[in-house]
């Protein structure tokens, strides 16, 4: 068996540094700009520092690319993906085939990760991907375990998967709230639609919260729980997913941290002292994670165990 | 307002006139083999269907293998074409079944099938390589450079995400040799299709498997969590936050989008009725129409955004094709009305001695009733209807059942799947 990466994301190079000292293994960066619903927003220039940093420590660094581009941002992808070249980067994470070609076209050789979030769903579009470049699937987070399983037996690439954190439900290239707002007439409240400002809505019937905001990509609604599996990794383990994620997007560095802690000890007990260990620690991890669990985001299992009809 | 431009490529000189000799395709929805009937004869160059499986409409009539293959027959009869969504993201578990299924679309004759998984388009060119294979708009396609990765793929067709405009398509045509399929008509997803799954979070129904049960369209709270306190961003009275969007309405932008040389012009609608689909395809066969015959001549006619107007029931606008789309492309605090006009019989027959016509009842009507009369091959008419009769003969004081054969004078001509609409006054 194989130790699965622990893949975080970090908010800033400050706490990448805290992060590391945490026990993550690799750390997911990039900016608006190309990537989805980043934790933080990471300069050019910070990217290489981050990149310092994290190869110093022996981590893995990877940028996302994974936006869906239109025409106008095509241009600056190339010359961002030139720059990832430079700075030398591990992977890069992308969703769009426009990034295939752009790589293809520019000679990149930084290994791709295939990252399209909600169409990622059975083991031939891992394969298929594959081989076209991609070293890695990030698997959608809708999968129930018995499917991911089954990707993995069947996969050509490695596999991710998300164990935490909040998960994307809806992404709309609309300008939602700003629209909300404008049609209110209160255009004064354009400003109040950034991830900063802690915006929801509020579900009355499933009286459920989903986090809300706007950016570059447009607007994107969350899921109202958060995941959670600490204490349901045993078949994950022994699958040999290759890695899993801890999506720190609208959380605090501080939560991110002691929750990155908390998988590096499931995952050392487990393949350092014996499943028996792992065992023996996870009530206690869950419990420390539910410690300091916002009020607000309830956890859950995501569809770990939770199956969908059609 | 976009600027037209004039594409000489799309025309030539007839009989000392400039016409446009590449006219697109309007491809029409059909949830069943009613529907795709009345498609082609109102003027559709192609419909598409849904199968038993692998499609996105689990709620929609779909088709039998067999009834394909009547469909496929029927459309070859007016040149036309049939293609089948298979454009669900498989799960490991639907992979079972795929290879029979595709050759058995392929057998019914079916022109091509339109999907976003690539297993599904793999599968589909090692057992069914006589299918043309077109990209569903689920993979959000909204760049040339992913549209040239497709091309290379060897895909025949794609078709565009709801979000890419008009320049953007424009640039597409020009930097990729390969079919072009827009949504001109219908309902849209407010999300990047594909990329939403609200529906498996709130309902456990898999969005991109068929389930959508269209959570979007419901009313939410916007509320700002500020240091822990809950703060309402809204005021008691107004709207609530809402993700509902306007239906797409491109009967205007019909000549630039043939300028831009788009290749398929796509009605959105399995679900909807045969009203419905008769009523949009013979308007927008008319814009394309006309407007190829005599393109410096062209104005769009009153009477036919009127006629579109007849079996709306939401707002529409043109949301993307021309600009980003604000507030005034969305809907606040409405919903869904009644449509203006209610479908009301179907022609069955006309005896041009008697002038008598024989219809099938599909809405209540009676005699005085005002009704509009359409068709593909007459102009539009108003009258006021007479006396009315069964078809045993007997008077009758209303036309009141469904599929009831009812018979009564009209004395203008009138063919088969002619339809008759009412005013809806309430």
């Amino acid at each position: 068996m194989k130790k699965p990466e622990l893949l975080v994301t970090p908010q800033s190079v400050e706490h990448v540094a805290a992060l590391i000292e945490a026990g993550a293994d690799a750390f997911l960066i990039g900016e608006q700009q190309f990537g989805l619903r980043l934790a933080g927003d990471f300069t050019v220039a910070q990217v290489e520092e981050a990149k310092n940093m994290i190869h110093a420590a022996g981590k893995k660094v990877y940028v996302a690319v994974n936006a869906l581009f239109h025409n106008d941002r095509l241009e600056a992808l190339d010359t961002y993906l030139q720059e990832m070249q430079r700075i030398g980067v591990d992977a890069l994470v992308f969703g769009d085939p426009a990034v295939v070609m752009a790589v293809r076209e520019l000679e990149i050789t930084i290994p791709l990760h295939w990252n399209p979030e909600t169409i990622a769903t059975n083991w031939f579009q891992v394969n298929y991907w594959a081989e076209r470049g991609s070293k890695r699937a990030v698997l959608a987070r809708e999968l129930s375990l018995d499917e991911i399983v089954e990707i993995k037996e069947n996969a050509k690439a490695e596999i991710e998967v998300q164990v935490h954190g909040m998960t994307c439900m809806f992404q709309s290239k609309r300008s939602l709230l700003g629209n909300y707002f404008l049609y209110r007439d209160q255009a004064m409240e354009i400003e109040n639609r950034k991830e900063d400002r802690n915006m929801f809505l509020h579900d009355k019937e499933r009286k459920n919260k989903y986090p809300i905001y706007e950016d570059a990509n447009g607007t994107h609604i969350f899921s109202p729980n958060d995941m959670c599996v600490i204490d349901e990794l045993g078949e994950l383990f022994e699958a040999n997913i290759d890695s899993f994620k801890i999506d720190g997007v609208l959380q605090t560095a501080d939560y991110v941290n002691t929750v990155t802690s908390l998988y590096r000890q499931a995952i050392d007990a487990y393949f350092e002292q014996g499943e028996d260990a792992y065992e023996d620690i996870k009530d206690d991890l869950l419990a420390q994670i539910e410690d300091i669990q916002p009020s607000l985001r309830p956890l859950d299992t995501g569809f770990i165990f939770k199956e969908t009809v059609y | 307002m976009l600027q037209l431009i004039t594409n000489e490529k799309i025309r030539e000189t007839k009989d000392g006139k400039r016409v446009i000799v590449k006219k697109p395709e309007l491809l029409a929805p059909a949830g069943s083999l009613e529907k795709l009937k009345i498609a082609v004869h109102y003027g559709a160059d192609a419909v598409f269907i849904g199968g038993q499986e692998f499609g996105l409409r689990s709620n929609a009539g779909n088709f039998t293998i067999e009834e394909m293959v009547e469909g496929v027959e029927f459309a070859k009869k007016y040149g036309a074409v049939v293609y089948v969504t298979t454009n669900i993201f498989a799960h490991n578990e639907n992979m079972d079944g795929l290879e029979e299924y595709l050759q058995a679309i392929e057998g019914a004759g079916v022109t091509g099938i339109i999907v976003a998984d690539p297993l599904i388009i793999e599968t589909c060119r090692r057992v069914a390589p006589k299918l043309e294979i077109h990209l569903s708009t689920q993979q959000s396609l909204s760049n040339w450079k992913a549209v040239k990765y497709w091309k290379e793929e060897g895909l025949h067709r794609v078709v565009l995400a709801r979000e890419v405009g008009a320049e953007e398509m424009q640039k597409m045509k020009e930097e990729v040799d390969i079919e072009i399929e827009a949504f001109v008509h219908g309902a849209m997803c407010i999300a990047y299709s594909g990329r939403c799954v609200l529906s498996n979070h709130m309902t456990a129904r898999d969005s991109n498997r068929g389930g959508c049960c269209q959570s979007c369209r419901w009313d939410y709270d916007l509320y700002e969590n500020k240091d822990g306190e809950e703060v309402a961003l809204f005021n008691e009275g107004d709207a609530p936050f809402a993700m509902s969007p306007k239906d797409l309405k491109l009967i205007e932008s019909i000549p630039h989008m043939i300028e831009l040389g788009i290749d398929s012009l796509k009605v959105e609608g399995r679900m909807k009725s045969i009203h419905y689909i008769a009523t949009v395809i013979s308007v927008y066969r008319k814009v394309i129409d006309a407007y190829c015959a005599d393109p410096e001549n062209f104005e769009i006619k009153k009477e036919w955004l009127e006629e579109l107007s007849r079996c709306a029931i939401r707002p529409a606008a043109s949301s993307f094709f021309e600009a980003e789309p604000t507030y005034k492309q969305q809907m606040f605090g409405t919903h869904a009305s009644k449509p203006k006009w209610d479908f009301a019989g179907l022609v069955l027959d006309y005896d041009a001695d008697t002038q008598m016509v024989t219809m099938e009842q599909r809405n209540y009507f009676k005699p005085g009733d005002t009704v509009e009369f359409f068709g593909p091959d007459m102009d539009t008419f108003q009258m006021t209807v007479g006396e009315l009769w069964d078809d045993k003969g007997e008077r009758l004081d209303v036309a009141r059942h469904p599929l009831q054969i009812i018979k009564f004078k009209v004395d203008r001509p009138l063919t088969k799947s002619n339809m008759m609409r009412k005013e809806n006054k309430k």
